[in-house]
């Protein structure tokens, strides 16, 4: 099945080695995400490699300004691993813009060094513009803001994408 | 009321004299043999006042660092003035998504 066919019927997990799904009854599954059929889904990248053994600070402080939107979550857009990593790539998909994402579960060292760059201590974490606006209580609330619509556009005509 | 929950009650008193606070234990949400793990919480302070979004959430995981670096693992948040709070009716919707199971290890 290709990726897209697998965004369009959002299945979660296909294959791997992903852990089973919370058992808890009564725990409602993802909340659904607005259809977007413009967006196109990030590259699935083996993104262990792109940090290439570079010093994690170094390596950050390009990644982050790599793409007009960042976003470091557990696992993938498409695979996520984290409700609120799900949460934040749903959000992101409402807007036509490139995100460069990174799976912190994929490296251990970037996901210790991402909380000391951003002085954060949770995952996900969002960069617009090279900028960093929060994890995904923060994204949520300026997607309805429209404040993230507003940083977005001026994100992309800087990086001209 | 539990041990964390009761700590992070007096944190956030000391550190925002909050006029409002919401804290729900939401661990149960989650898998594995978590305790005090996962939060919701809903803090209404003046400190917040003039602070975007990032900065007023930084003022309360700064509170909270010494429980973030023990076991605390997630908080849902929403963050406002008594300005904010009472323009919402003194109601925020602040849901919090169910676990996937990524992560074990904080």
């Amino acid at each position: 099945m290709s990726i897209l066919n697998r965004i369009k019927r959002k299945l979660p997990v296909v294959g791997g080695s992903a852990p089973p799904p919370s058992s808890t009854p009564g725990v409602a599954s993802a909340r659904p995400q607005p259809a977007a059929p413009t967006w196109s889904p990030p590259e699935e990248e083996q993104e262990s490699n792109v940090r290439a053994g570079r010093p994690v600070p170094e390596f950050l402080a390009e990644f982050v300004k790599s793409s007009p939107v960042v976003l470091f979550m557990k696992g993938s857009p498409n695979n996520p691993m984290c409700g609120f990593s799900a949460n934040a790539a749903g959000i992101l998909r409402n807007y036509d813009v490139a995100v460069a994402s990174f799976d912190v579960l994929s490296d251990a060292a970037v996901r210790d060094g991402i909380k000391q760059f951003s002085q954060w201590p949770t995952i996900p974490q969002v960069y617009v513009g090279g900028e960093f606006i929060g994890g995904s209580d923060i994204l949520m609330q300026m997607h309805q803001s429209g404040e993230l619509r507003e940083m977005i556009d001026q994100a992309r005509s800087a990086q001209g994408a | 009321m539990t041990e964390r929950s009761t700590r992070i009650r007096s944190r956030l008193g000391e550190a925002l004299a909050p006029i409002h606070l919401e804290l729900v234990d939401e661990s149960h949400m989650h898998s594995g043999p978590n305790q005090e793990t996962h939060f919701n919480l809903v803090v209404v302070s003046e400190a917040f006042a003039g602070l975007p979004l990032v900065r007023r959430q930084r003022r309360v995981y700064d509170a909270l660092a010494a429980e973030l670096n023990s076991g605390l693992h997630a908080l849902t948040m929403r963050t406002l003035t008594p300005a904010e709070w009472q323009a919402a009716s003194g109601s925020v919707a602040n849901v919090s998504p169910p676990c996937m199971g990524g992560s074990k290890a904080g």
